[in-house]
């Protein structure tokens, strides 16, 4: 719909459904979707690492595509529909996936993890059964301090081959 | 529309209309930023955790209008929308493999399912990733205001770092690639890393050989200048002559090359690294990849 905001009031109604729940409050058009859902939402499993789209913590599924929620403004969001790392987590593959990244050793802090697991799933929705290569070029937009990524790539590969039929 | 009061300066921090013709209607009466995916300004325009981004003007939403979406191909041409994000473009048939070589190269799958074509060209930085092949193909951008619509090349349209030829009003609503006939092609992106990384230079080369003999040949550099450096002159004299021979000829050409190759040193490359790697690439291009 069309809306436009008054300079001095900011605020303008936004609608979102996250995690299967519906979201309508008052936001500034421009504050980021990851404020949104941190401050507003309490869905901390959504980081902030570097906050210009660098890092990949604060990865989200918007529309069904992964994206930085810290480059999208709440107003450009609009009606979408956003899956967090607490929604996915409900579901049988990140069942697979948790499974697979502690056989692997792929989570030491953990910070990143969120993220990795996301980008894991947009992967493995769009290619099942994954070449080491397509793994790398999946995550390749995740920073991890702790792993050096190896382990993580054997807890995606692995993720692909236990979760036959789920993906 | 109607809720938009007047008479008090900047009364309107974000629109977000409904069509393009209302985009447009509000280009016509406001001075706004327009805002597709917004990628590059939600990091120029960042204040930290917590905090909103500032913007001196206000916003308008246009990444969500699907008349700006749109792929369209014809026998000789491709004609992307402006707000067709990257990912978008590189599931699309319509899209030309070349072109994909180029996207898939863009920052990470995630800026890449935000990221738009247009936002990349108006953004009109001298390191814009997709800038040098739209210049090697001739693309033209289609340039749309409230009463009227112009077509203009991306190089024309293209001023200047952070600089286009866009007017008050206007706005950019596809970009046009003609199919240009090519049995040679070589791209090549230096960045620090492969992933999220501005490039420090770029190269792109087509080429049209047969029968040893150059019929068309284009070459541009990105991130050696204010924008990308094609020079025609230099390609018209290639035409015609034999891939076997072009050995004596490459030291000429990349002198030629020199005055054109301008780029500046900063925190990502100095300049002797910029040119050095230019020339190299372009005498690669010339050397090795027309001769195969």
């Amino acid at each position: 719909m069309l809306w436009s905001v008054r300079w001095r009031i900011w605020k303008v109604k936004i609608r979102l459904v996250v995690n299967g729940r519906k979201y309508v409050g008052e936001n500034d058009p421009m504050r980021r979707l990851l404020d949104l859902l941190r401050e507003d939402l309490g869905l901390t499993g959504v980081k902030e690492g570097c906050g210009e789209g660098e890092c990949g913590a604060c990865v989200v599924f918007l529309d069904g595509r992964i994206v930085n929620s810290c480059l999208v403004s709440t107003g450009s969001a609009d009606g979408s529909e956003i899956v967090t790392i607490e929604g996915f987590r409900e579901t049988e593959r990140y069942r697979v996936l948790e499974e697979s990244f502690v056989e692997s050793g792929a989570v030491q802090c953990g910070f990143c993890t969120p993220g990795f697991i996301l980008a894991a799933e947009a992967l493995l929705r769009e290619k099942s059964s994954p070449e080491e290569e397509d793994i790398r070029e999946a995550i390749s937009g995740n920073l991890c301090r702790c792993t050096g990524y190896s382990s993580i790539v054997e807890g995606i590969w692995l993720a692909s081959k236990k979760g036959k039929g789920l993906w | 529309m109607a809720c938009i009061e007047k008479g008090e300066g900047p009364v309107v921090s974000a629109f977000r209309p409904d069509t393009l013709q209302e985009a447009l209607a509000i280009l016509h009466e406001h001075r706004v930023i327009p805002f597709a995916g917004g990628t590059d300004l939600m990091v120029q325009r960042r204040r930290g955790s917590g905090l909103l981004p500032t913007f001196e003007y206000p916003v308008l939403f246009i990444g969500h209008l699907d008349e700006l979406k749109e792929v369209r191909s014809g026998d000789e041409m491709v004609r992307i929308g402006s707000v067709c994000p990257y990912s978008f473009l590189l599931g699309d048939e319509r899209v030309p493999w070349s072109f994909k070589r180029v996207l898939i190269q863009i920052a990470s799958p995630a800026i890449r399912n935000r990221g738009t074509v247009g936002g990349n060209i108006v953004n009109a930085s001298p390191a814009g990733d997709t800038l040098p092949y739209l210049y090697a193909f001739d693309a033209e951008a289609l340039v749309q205001k409230w009463d009227a619509q112009r077509l203009i090349h991306v190089r024309d349209l293209v001023t200047g770092p952070g600089q286009t030829a866009l007017t008050p009003g206007e706005l950019l609503t596809a970009v046009i690639i003609p199919q240009v006939p090519f049995n040679r092609f070589f791209y090549k992106k230096v960045g620090s890393r492969k992933a999220n990384s501005c490039s420090k230079l770029s190269f792109l080369g087509i080429a049209l050989v047969e029968d040893g003999v150059v019929l068309d040949v284009r070459m541009c550099f990105g991130a050696v200048a204010p924008t990308v450096v094609r020079d025609r002159k230099i390609e018209e004299e290639l035409v015609g002559k034999e891939v076997g021979k072009m050995g004596d000829m490459i030291p000429g050409i990349v002198r030629t090359y020199e005055s054109l190759i301008k780029p500046i040193e900063d925190q990502r490359c100095t300049i002797r690294y910029r040119k050095e790697i230019s020339f190299r690439l372009l005498e690669h291009f010339l050397g090795t990849v027309l001769v195969l």
